[in-house]
């Protein structure tokens, strides 16, 4: 089992690494090693110098959590930082203890820095503005002339927000040239306790601009993202018990959904048209799982158990195959049906509890939380090929880990953790590297990371 | 090997010795063998009482009075209704339902030593089993006052063999209740503890929940009166990680609203 795995898993890491194939710089890279790319801090004139931290930070953080590089120390670096292509100058003849004179490609392909790109530049106040002068210099080629990949005027608000901006911008393209879609500009939707009760809050993928999206002052919880963004569904005890309550994303406002008579209406999750939505209800005793149009009418039973079923998910590529949750078995598994409730089987094997299936956005894979090997109630995620049940376990025992997302990309996990003490968001490439937290305030869970 | 034999030798001669012992002490009577020869004339003391008392020695029923004593010199201590064979010196709380005696009977060789305390029970507002409200007491209160919270086993929505007692008092509460505040409802909640997952304990307390409401409805309980709401894990209790917690939390709670 774990030999047969390998290959796959080796695979899916290289796919992971490298995303689409075919760019040509992908393919220059030698033995599938991850690129090397070096970013130094950029300078900023007038007011934009306080607005440097930020931006530096955040170009840092782009290009590191894209995982798709490996991130040259800037220990390392070369006193003499080029911030034009006008900068470089080449030696007579290239002397590597020599890190005062002009800057020269070598100084960063060579060791100590070993790069391969060099991404480099300054901002500046214009008109009131930000402008960021963006390059990026594969440094591996012999002449100054060869080795532009990007060299972009980009502008932003001069405040944070714009240093954020132009630093994603920036990243968005760099990212591009190496076949990844950024995550600049994705949002993680998640649930906190911070205003008193839980409610859904909304953040930048890598933590920042956490803002409070619902104010039920109540319990609300259990979020799912419709494909095109544009609308969230989760379960809230405004009403008394636990119904699904569908909000606009664009407005903000409620969206009209109705609920069916029944103790608990909760887990709900949408086909990917967003025409119609799959949820667990009481309706008739048992929670049980049932599909209805978005504005839950229409309603259809899917399964028929005298067991609990929820989280139904529904293949995002396909739109037909339904990950859910059942303790039809005995303690809770992960299932696979058809979207008329056919040819069901478990997924996992039967051993510990298994919990929140997630597919990945290609439809192959899912993200999912496990007790397997640890006893009730300590969580950890795993990632499983759908197709042939085989499965690999990412995080390893620290705390409880749940709710894994799938990014965009597709090859990003967000989950919630107590490994630190209290439960809060984390995210980390699908192979487990790549750790980072981003919520610290309160109580963090049950994070959705959409476009 | 002629090592091991020798030491296993010795182990069993030492086990015997040591189990002879024991059993000499063991089956020691009560009077001590020594003073027969050289003690002049043991002539033993009967055990004295230093005190016998309970504090306070007036409560009302479902309160508690404590039982203090000392002795001294006795061989055995005993007290009775049902308190058996106590120490020397100690305490002990009771609670009975209406007025009782405690007699504290201490014995050696010489004779044996009694004392009594009473423990007077008034009967105050509470006379039933599960206490009776007061007639100005409002749903809530009854509510809170006669009506217990029951427990389940993990991942189970089956009433306990326990549980089934509590329902039927509470059962036979909530007839009263009712009967007095036809208007009221009352609102079971299903809870969990923090181990199974969020989204699948939501489903679990609503079984919780519904599982009571019907057990209490078989009891003659009106349905209509019942409603059923799952809180999941969202509400604990308690919130340590340890089963003394999970066990308070896996509960079916009674809301008056």
């Amino acid at each position: 089992m774990k030999n047969l795995f390998l290959p796959c898993l080796l695979t899916l890491a290289a796919s992971l690494a490298y995303g689409q194939p075919g760019a040509d710089i992908v393919g220059r890279i030698v033995g599938g090693q991850k690129a090397v790319i070096a970013i130094p801090d950029f300078r900023g004139a007038g007011r934009a110098a306080n607005l440097t931290a930020v931006f530096n930070e955040t170009l840092f953080q782009d290009i590191d959590q894209a995982g798709v590089f490996k991130m040259a120390p800037k220990s390392m670096f070369p006193l003499n930082v080029p911030q034009r292509p006008e900068d470089f100058r080449k030696p007579l003849q290239y002397d590597p203890n020599n890190r005062t004179r002009a800057p020269w490609l070598l100084d960063w392909s060579e060791p100590p820095v070993s790069s391969d790109f060099l991404a480099f530049g300054y901002t500046a106040e214009q008109d009131n503005q930000l402008v960021l002068f963006g390059w990026l210099f594969n440094v591996r080629q012999p002449e100054v002339s060869a080795a532009q990949v990007i060299g972009k005027i980009y502008h932003g608000s001069l405040d944070e927000e714009g240093a954020r901006k132009v630093a994603h911008e920036f990243a968005t393209d760099i990212l591009r040239q190496f076949g990844v879609e950024s995550l600049a500009g994705s949002k993680i939707y998640f649930v906190s306790n911070r205003s008193g009760s839980k409610e859904i809050w909304v953040m930048d993928y890598d933590g920042s601009n956490q803002k409070q999206f619902t104010f039920y002052k109540n319990l609300v919880t259990m979020p799912n993202v419709s494909p095109d963004g544009t609308r969230i569904a989760f379960t809230s005890f405004a009403g008394g018990v636990p119904q699904i309550v569908v909000h606009s994303l664009e407005t903000g406002r409620k969206i009209p959904f109705y609920n069916q008579r029944a103790s608990m209406n909760a887990t709900a999750a949408y086909t990917p048209d967003g025409k119609q939505l799959i949820y667990s209800s009481t309706a008739s005793g048992w929670a049980q799982l049932y599909r209805a149009n978005a504005d839950g009418s229409k309603l259809e039973r899917l399964t028929n158990t005298r067991s609990i079923e929820v989280e139904p998910k529904i293949n995002p590529k396909t739109g037909n195959e339904i990950l859910f949750v059942s303790g039809r078995g005995g303690p809770q598994q992960v299932y696979k049906m058809n979207i008329d409730g056919t040819d069901v089987t478990r997924l996992t094997t039967g051993e510990g509890e298994a919990s929140n299936p997630a597919w990945n956005p290609q439809g192959s894979h899912m993200a999912f939380a496990w007790t397997k090997g640890y006893s009730p109630g300590n969580w950890n995620i795993f990632i499983m090929d759908v197709a042939t049940r085989e499965y690999v376990q990412l995080t390893q025992g620290a705390g409880r880990n749940e709710n894994p997302t799938w990014a965009p990309d597709g090859r990003h996990i967000v989950f919630s953790s107590n490994r630190g003490g209290s439960m809060q968001i984390w995210s980390m490439l699908a192979d487990g590297t790549q750790l980072r937290q981003l919520t610290s305030a309160g109580v963090n869970e049950k994070p959705v990371w959409t476009k | 090997m002629n090592i091991r034999r020798v030491s296993v030798l010795a182990l069993a001669l030492s086990l015997s010795f040591f189990a002879a012992g024991c059993r000499k002490k063991v089956a020691a009577p009560p009077p001590p063998p020594a003073p027969a020869p050289v003690a002049p004339k043991a002539v033993v003391q009967k055990p004295m009482i230093v005190f016998f008392t309970a504090e306070p020695s007036t409560i009302e029923r479902g309160q508690a009075s404590v039982l203090k004593w000392e002795v001294k010199g006795a061989d055995s201590v005993s007290i009775s209704q049902g308190l058996g064979t106590v120490s020397a010196t100690g305490n002990r709380s009771v609670f009975p339902s209406s007025t009782t005696s405690y007699t504290l009977t201490a014995t050696n060789a010489g004779g044996t030593a009694t004392e009594s305390v009473t423990v007077n029970v008034t009967a105050p507002a509470a006379v039933a089993p599960p206490a009776t409200p007061a007639p100005s007491d409002d749903f809530g209160t009854m509510v809170a006052k006669l009506i217990q919270d029951i427990y389940f086993d993990y991942d189970k929505s089956e009433i306990r063999e326990d549980s089934r007692a509590t329902l039927t008092k509470n059962a036979d509460a909530l007839k009263t209740i009712f009967g007095k505040f036809p208007n009221n409802t009352l609102t079971i909640e299903g809870h969990c503890d923090e181990r199974g997952s969020a989204e699948y304990n939501l489903g679990l307390g609503d079984r919780r929940a519904t599982a009571t409401k019907e057990f209490l409805t078989q009891l003659g309980v009106s349905a209509d009166r019942l409603r059923t709401i799952s809180y999941g894990k969202e509400r604990p209790t308690c919130t340590e990680s340890n089963e003394g917690c999970w066990s308070k939390n896996r509960r079916s709670h009674f809301a008056a609203q």
